[in-house]
């Protein structure tokens, strides 16, 4: 981690239609670091990682990837240049195999590709090991991890999760962050929004508090954590 | 449900081959047909994602224009007379008319196709641009593309009626030869092509779905649209490409059935009936069940009109009660995935 | 990929919009003109054109309501009005004609003389011919529930094929099964409604009367329909179907209904063209011209509104009657022969093009009515699933 900021959104209004969701948010992700998004339903977050990648239109504000600015750009570019989505549902293709997946993980990727794939296998060896296979027998767990395969197929600068461990079991969802920790240590920088405040604020160095489409509170995560108003919102039970 | 329809079927083709075996001939051949026919509908409805009820016209649209390619004829100014549009024609080729082997046509007929197939896909892709596109970018609902696609088979059978009349028309008009095959049957010389074309063109258009990058990122467009765009697919081009792909199976659909039929603007409309049921029964956005419905719907519409009580205009009939039953007992078709 | 998010209210109430006005017009006075040019300024022969295209008109309204009751209002897709049609013509015909006799005539019922039970209110000018129309409405309604059963639950466009099937099958039964209704050799002597009320030379006024009379009395209906109860579910359903379902309503059934009522709606308006035409012949049904051309009228007049469903059949029956004068001027051979066509050719391209230019149709919407219609041309732009729950469930 170098202290490069790698993402960053200023100000950024954005929603559906005529409905505002995102009134001002400015988050940044440095080279390397893993940054924890969290706040209540209806907060905003998943939002955010939409507008950043350009699947909902900026009203106004900004966002800059590596310093350029990418505001509005579209999927397509946004992915050469080193941004990684994986949503939080509906995040495979069902009919395609293991393996598909993955390539098209790395569709605007010409060469190089049967490299990165033996990468990310190694990071993923249950789902090397099927990889001929359909998704539609993978559990829960492993069609997260096949998710999270397929957005790095391309070796982004900064991976955005929304909400890994949504839906899973207390062992899958130890095991998704643990990886997740892997790719960040590998060198991938993350923006995490997660609704398990406590794990995700576990993991990060960093977090923002979003309500209502605000930011709310940020610093580091271990100071979050200690929060008082903080706690009592999202650290409860 | 799905082990039970399949048991059926299984049965009823058994039957079917002891006790009809003529029709089950005819059944396959023309199977064939509406599988092609039926692949490229499940491509659009899985890329795309709506009912493309212009298919049928726009088979009947390529058949006529390889035959223009042919002949270099359109009706002229008194109904039953034909004039020549074309300085020259396909059949100007060298020997291109001589019949091959068995077949009532010569290597004209296969140039013509490919010229079809060409035009056809260059067609439904501007077709595409002019309408789909900008209904696209209004996000209009699924029904808004039906009815439009509705309003474009109406133009283009509209098309062929004023450009050919309604007479129907044939390719050729030589004698055809039939062909002698084990277990006392017959089929003609020319519908031993139209099997053969339509398996090779299925394979290779499989080729291309599950071998090529290009048609991977199609089945995965057709799986989840916005994963796919998240992934970085240029979803217009693989439209784009969708619709070459369909027109080229259009076309070649649209040449053999004339072949095994006739030219007849009327044929295209209720031509839906047989796709649509052959493509829902494969389970909708799926190739390969696309194929093994038609070849099904091809079969059981054959046998089935050659009960006593039924006469053959019934056969698309057929096929509407097949898409009842398919409906009532399992939506998702045979190889479909419960939704 | 920034592009401006139209609002929606901005497609809705369009206060005073000149072309729905401005076609009318145009239509009318060309159907005025031309007849008198070609019969030389005979002013009973143009009347009696007039008066025979407007008894048309409102029959074919009735049928572009019925559609607009299933598409317009519960975005039921229909694409086998022909077999409606179909159903509600040849039912009333067998109910009020008389039995079949002859060596050339086939079919079944004949209940027109059966049907004489008020002998002293003349009931054999106007009996027979209301119970074939409530037989018409009620067997076509009948047929529709059959339909709706295996297909409704499921996608739209699995309706509209199975519509189109059930169109076919039954063009088909005509044709086949000549036992039924004739086959090809087609039925006549249908009798016409009060025929005896007034001489025949009047008599295509009254005819105009009668089905002016069902036109506003459907249309009433239907618009009572849409303020009831009923219809105020139907539309919270249009509005946002979930919603309308998690609040208990279940939908299915009010698409059930909505579908029922307007097959009921198109086979009334079959009984009425068979009082009408007198004779039918299955060549007169074919899927251009007792499916599409409904679709083009209710496009083109407004879906999800009835006086653009009227003003819809009124202008394209009008662009179709004027351009059949057309054919009686001189032109040139290759145009002539080709009219049929290029008037099938227009209304194809008519469709996509209101599709394309005003998916609204010719007559402006009101808001209250027509908001499905107007969410399906115009929809939010996707969520990252693209649909509405998706939408709620990862907005947090």
């Amino acid at each position: 981690m170098n202290g490069r900021v790698v993402l960053e959104t200023r100000e950024l209004v954005t929603g559906y239609g005529e409905v505002e969701v995102l009134r001002g948010v400015s988050v940044s992700v440095r080279n390397g670091e893993m940054v924890a998004v969290i706040g209540p339903n209806g907060a905003g977050k998943s939002t955010l990682l939409k507008a950043i990648f350009g699947l909902l239109p900026a009203h106004s504000g900004g966002v800059l990837l590596n310093g350029a600015d990418v505001t509005g750009m579209s999927p397509h570019e946004v992915v050469q240049n080193g941004l990684s989505y994986v949503p939080q549902v509906e995040n495979v293709f069902p009919s395609l195999t293991i393996q598909e997946n993955l390539e098209m993980g790395a569709f605007v990727r010409r060469n190089g590709v049967r490299e990165r794939m033996d990468e990310v296998f190694r990071l993923f060896p249950d789902l090397a090991a099927r990889k001929g296979e359909n998704t539609g027998k993978l559990s829960g767990g492993q069609r997260q991890m096949l998710a999270l395969a397929r957005g790095l197929m391309l070796d982004p600068t900064v991976l955005l999760l929304d909400e890994p461990s949504a839906g899973l079991s207390p062992k899958m969802v130890g095991a998704i962050f643990e990886r997740i920790n892997r790719i960040n240590e590998a060198g991938t920088a993350v923006l995490l929004v997660e609704q398990n405040a406590r794990e995700a604020l576990s993991l990060c160095r960093r977090g923002y508090v979003l309500v209502m489409g605000r930011n709310r509170l940020e610093g580091e995560a271990s100071s979050l954590l200690n929060n008082e108003e903080v706690g009592r919102l999202y650290l409860g039970a | 449900m799905g082990r039970g329809l399949l048991l059926l079927i299984v049965v009823f083709f058994i039957w079917a081959v002891i006790d009809r075996r003529d029709a089950v001939v005819i059944g396959i051949v023309e199977g064939s047909i509406l599988a092609l026919g039926a692949v490229g509908l499940t491509l659009v409805y899985g890329v795309l994602r709506f009912a493309h009820f212009a298919h049928g016209d726009s088979m009947m649209l390529s058949a006529y224009c390889a035959f223009l390619l042919l002949s270099g004829v359109v009706t002229g100014n008194r109904p039953g007379v034909d004039t020549e549009v074309l300085p020259i024609t396909v059949s100007d080729l060298p020997s291109a008319t001589s019949e091959i082997w068995k077949f009532s046509f010569g290597y004209g007929l296969l140039v013509a196709m490919a010229l079809s197939a060409l035009l056809t896909a260059g067609v439904l892709v501007v077709l595409d641009r002019l309408v789909y596109r900008r209904l696209r970018r209004r996000n209009s609902g699924v029904v808004i593309f039906s009815i439009a696609s509705l309003g474009l088979a109406i133009a283009i059978r509209s098309w062929v009626l004023i450009v050919w009349g309604p007479t129907p028309r044939k390719y050729t008009t030589v004698v055809r030869h039939s062909v002698d095959l084990p277990f006392d049957t017959s089929i003609l010389a020319d519908q031993l092509f139209i099997l053969g074309a339509a398996i090779t063109v299925t394979v290779l258009a499989y080729i291309l779905l599950f071998r090529t990058k290009l048609g991977k990122a199609m089945r995965a467009m057709a799986d989840n649209p916005e994963l796919a765009r998240i992934s970085g697919i240029k979803t217009e081009l693989v439209i784009v490409l969708t619709w070459a792909l369909a027109g080229g199976l259009v076309a070649v659909a649209g040449v053999l059935l004339a072949l095994q039929a006739q030219l007849d603007p009327q044929l295209g409309f209720v031509l839906l009936l047989p796709l649509f049921a052959s493509a829902i029964l494969g389970g909708v956005g799926n190739p390969q069940g696309a194929f093994f419905g038609g070849m099904i719907v091809g079969v059981v519409q054959a046998v089935v009109v050659t009960f006593d009580f039924l006469s053959p205009g019934y056969k698309f009939s057929v096929a509407f009660v097949i898409l009842i039953l398919i409906l009532l007992i399992r939506p998702q078709g045979l190889f479909g995935v419960r939704q | 990929m920034n592009f401006t998010i139209p609002r929606l209210s901005h497609f809705g109430a369009r206060p005073a919009s000149l072309i729905a006005p401005a076609t009318v017009a145009v239509v009318t006075i060309l159907l005025i003109l031309i007849p008198y040019e070609r019969s030389d300024g005979d002013v009973s022969g143009v009347m009696s054109f007039l008066v025979s295209f407007l008894t048309f008109v409102a029959i074919y309204a009735i049928f572009t309501l019925g559609l607009n009751v299933q598409w317009g209002y519960s975005g039921v897709f229909n694409f086998g009005v022909l077999g409606f049609f179909m159903l509600g013509a040849y039912t009333a015909a067998i109910v009020t004609k008389q039995p079949a006799s002859g060596n050339f005539t086939d079919y079944i019922g004949g209940f027109g003389g059966d049907l004489d039970l008020l002998p002293w209110l003349s009931s054999d000018q106007w009996l027979p011919h209301l119970v074939g129309l409530a037989a018409a409405a009620a067997v076509a309604g009948f047929v529709a529930l059959l339909l709706a059963v295996p297909t409704l639950r499921l996608r739209g466009d699995y309706l509209a094929i199975a519509t189109i099937g059930v169109a076919e099958v039954l063009r088909r039964v005509v044709i086949e099964e000549t036992w039924l209704v004739n086959g090809t050799r087609g039925l006549t002597g249908i009798p016409r409604p009060l025929d005896g009320l007034v001489d025949s030379a009047d008599y295509k006024y009254l005819l105009l009367a009668i089905c002016g009379s069902f036109l506003v009395l459907i249309y009433i209906l239907i618009e009572r329909a849409i303020r009831s109860p009923w219809g105020r579910v139907l539309m919270a359903l249009r509005e946002d179907e979930m919603a309308t379902e998690a609040s208990g309503k279940n939908v299915f059934a009010f698409k059930m209904q909505s579908f029922v009522i307007g097959a009921a709606i198109m086979g009334a308006g079959g009984a009425i063209y068979a009082y009408a035409s007198s004779s039918l012949t299955p060549e007169v049904f074919t899927h251009f011209f007792a499916t599409f051309l409904f679709w083009a009228m209710l496009m083109l007049g407004g879906s999800g509104n009835n006086r653009g469903a009227i003003i819809g059949a009124y202008v394209l029956w009008g662009f179709w009657t004027i351009t059949l004068q057309f054919q009686s001027y001189d032109l040139p051979d290759i145009v002539a022969t080709r009219m049929p066509y290029l008037r099938e050719l227009v209304l194809g391209a008519l469709i996509v093009a209101v599709l394309l230019l005003r998916p609204a149709g010719l007559l402006p919407q009101k808001r209250q009515v027509s908001i499905w219609v107007e969410r399906q041309l115009r929809r939010r732009p996707p969520a990252a699933s693209g649909s509405s729950t998706d939408a709620a469930r990862s907005s947090g």
